[in-house]
């Protein structure tokens, strides 16, 4: 019964799951109308306060439980008020008729236990139709400071036990927070909880910045900052933002579109010279530069496919932006997009099979996914501007800036399932753009 | 063109307070520096140096008069007919005012995304620079710096505003030429 749930919701993950599929999980009622795919119902109880004191904590790790797994549009929580009964106690035997009648398909049981600046996280999860706990309980403990992050560490569980895939939700985002009018914006780099939660300023405004990007750890940013005057690349360590290096280039040389390597040894990144921008790789301990294009077009915003051997990038020597794929050490590149408009900023997924990108065409900017050797292309939005695709650590989200048309035009941060499905503003305290999505923490 | 004429004033204000040291004013409090009659009035201030549009070697000249900037068509950085008589000025300012060096900013419009907008900013300054070495100015007096979409002037989205954002723009300065 737990692999049928769990085969129906990877299914339900899948962009096109036919009818039939669906029907075959009748008994779990994932139900596809119109190809639109209905949520899968959950309970989740306020978590219990297993010690006096700690009520306030446990509705909040309750609720940003419910929040994570309800953002995902795959899950839809069943509000508290139609609840026939609620757990006597954590551990207690579950009345799974009760939850049945409301057509809980899930079921999250929990108990927080604050004491002093230490927090305690005990849950467990139930299939309700089959009356079986999901996996063991399990115990997250942490500092009371850290209970967004614990509290995100149980929705991963959840979606990870019922979806069978990594979760996402104890991530962060690294992007531009922006602020000011069109003509005078300002721009600081920020980072956050994956759900907006927790901004901090890395930077302040002194000088232009642009798309930061995570090293695979999570631990150092890249980025483009005109500090210098001139756009150069720095990096700076996370847990010591003061601390930044530029990177080497040469004098009179602009340099933009960084991203690491997953070792975070290397940099791959754009450099200008003579008005003319090709792609090159650093080594960050020995400085050594290796050139990988060398055309008078201009080839940019390169990104690493999974195991580092091969690079996505976009070029205009064709006459228009399209991207293409080369060897990690440079080489004849093959172009991978042929339809109409143009391509931009590919970002391999961190599955390794799909490639994210910006599009425009007539006017119009999307988002859009396809297979790596260019095949199976989907848009997954529009509008007037959106760019700069970054992948949630699993592989199923991705998060983009959009910026509104006019005079009074402002920036933002959307997030958007590779269906093409569950389009949302990310909330974020000012404008932002140029997202980077880190890895899942420790 | 509101925005032009602020950005010569500010040319104006930082030559002024760059070639000038506050002691210099008899009453530092009379004259309101950016005030278009404050730059205009010879009373309180000594503008030996600074001139005004009317003076050939003034950078208020080079960049009202002469023009500090030239602009493209979409996505290209080919220079127009109009573009090369205005750098045909902009390299004769230069020959003669051998004392200034010039950095130029490429800019882009909105409509395209950021990485491209920046290396297309820079095609348009580099084309810029080409030029005027071609008549005969010193590289090592030219400097480039894109800005990409970054520094909109006109903030509407329409090519009305557009066509005045895809723009080169010369700013010259007193230094050392190495």
């Amino acid at each position: 019964m737990m692999t049928k749930l769990m085969t129906a919701i990877a299914a339900m993950m899948i962009a096109l799951v036919s009818v039939t599929a669906a029907q075959a999980q009748e008994p779990l009622r994932l139900t596809l109308r119109d190809g639109v795919i209905e949520a899968l119902p959950f309970a989740i109880p306020n978590f219990q306060a297993e010690v006096a004191g700690s009520e306030q904590m446990a509705a909040d790790i309750s609720r940003v439980i419910a929040e994570d797994l309800n953002g995902t549009g795959l899950f839809r929580q069943i509000q508290s008020s139609a609840f026939i009964s609620t757990p006597a106690g954590f551990g207690s035997p579950i009345e799974f008729a009760d939850w049945r009648a409301i057509n809980a398909q899930a079921l999250v049981t929990g108990a927080v236990a604050v004491n002093g600046s230490q927090v305690t996280v005990k849950f467990r999860l139930y299939d309700v139709f089959s009356g079986a706990e999901m996996g063991e309980g399990l115990q997250f403990a942490g500092t009371t400071d850290g209970w967004r992050r614990m509290s995100h560490k149980v929705a991963d569980v959840v979606y990870s036990r019922i979806t069978g895939e990594a979760g996402y939700f104890d991530s962060r985002i690294v992007y531009v927070a922006e602020t000011g009018p069109k003509d005078d914006r300002a721009k600081r780099l920020a980072i956050m909880d994956y759900d907006g939660a927790n901004v901090q300023y890395l930077t302040d405004s002194s000088a232009i910045v642009l798309a930061p990007r995570f090293s695979a750890t999570g631990d150092r940013i890249l980025y483009t900052s005109y500090d210098s005057g001139f756009p150069r690349i720095n990096v700076l360590d996370v847990a010591n933002p003061q601390g930044r290096q530029q990177l080497t280039t040469a004098p009179g040389d602009m340099a933009f579109s960084p991203r690491f390597s997953l070792d975070g040894r290397q940099v791959i990144y754009s450099l200008i010279n003579g008005g003319n921008t090709d792609i090159y790789r650093t080594d960050l301990a020995t400085g050594q530069n290796t050139r990988l294009t060398n055309t008078p077009a201009i080839e940019t915003a390169p990104s690493f496919n999974p195991d580092g051997s091969q690079i996505v990038f976009e070029s205009d020597r064709s006459g228009t932006q399209q991207l293409y794929v080369m060897s990690a050490n440079g080489g004849e590149p093959q172009r991978i997009s042929f339809g109409n408009g143009r391509y931009g900023t590919p970002v391999w997924s961190p599955r390794g099979d799909l490639i994210a990108f910006t599009k425009q065409e007539s006017g119009r900017f999307h988002i859009g996914v396809m297979r790596t050797d260019g095949t199976e292309e989907r848009l997954l939005t529009s509008s007037f501007l959106d760019e700069g695709p970054t992948w949630a650590p699993n592989g199923r989200v991705i998060m983009f800036g959009r910026e509104t048309q006019g005079e009074n035009g402002t920036t933002a941060l959307f997030s958007v399932d590779i269906t093409g499905r569950n389009l949302r503003r990310v909330s974020t305290p000012q404008g932002g753009s140029d997202p980077s999505w880190g890895p899942l923490q420790r | 063109m509101k925005h032009f004429i602020k950005a010569a004033l500010v040319i104006g204000a930082l030559t002024l307070s760059a070639c000038t040291n506050a002691d210099r004013f008899d009453n530092a409090d009379a004259v309101d520096l950016n005030a278009q009659n404050g730059l205009n009035t010879p009373v309180n201030i000594d503008q030996t140096g600074l001139g005004g549009a009317n003076d050939p070697s003034s950078p208020q000249f080079f960049s009202q008069t002469i023009g500090d900037r030239v602009l493209f068509e979409v996505d290209t950085s080919t220079l127009t007919a109009a573009g090369r008589a205005t750098l045909d000025g902009q390299a004769g300012w230069l020959a003669t005012n051998s004392d200034y060096l010039a950095v130029i900013e490429g800019h882009a419009d909105e409509q395209g995304t950021r990485e491209y907008n920046l290396a297309l900013g820079a095609r348009r300054a580099n084309a810029v620079r080409e030029y005027l070495v071609s008549k005969g100015l010193a590289a090592s007096r030219i400097r480039t710096v894109s800005y990409g979409k970054e520094r909109p002037l006109e903030v509407c989205s329409a090519e009305s505003c557009y066509a005045q954002n895809r723009r080169a723009v010369t700013i010259i300065s007193i230094g050392q030429n190495s």
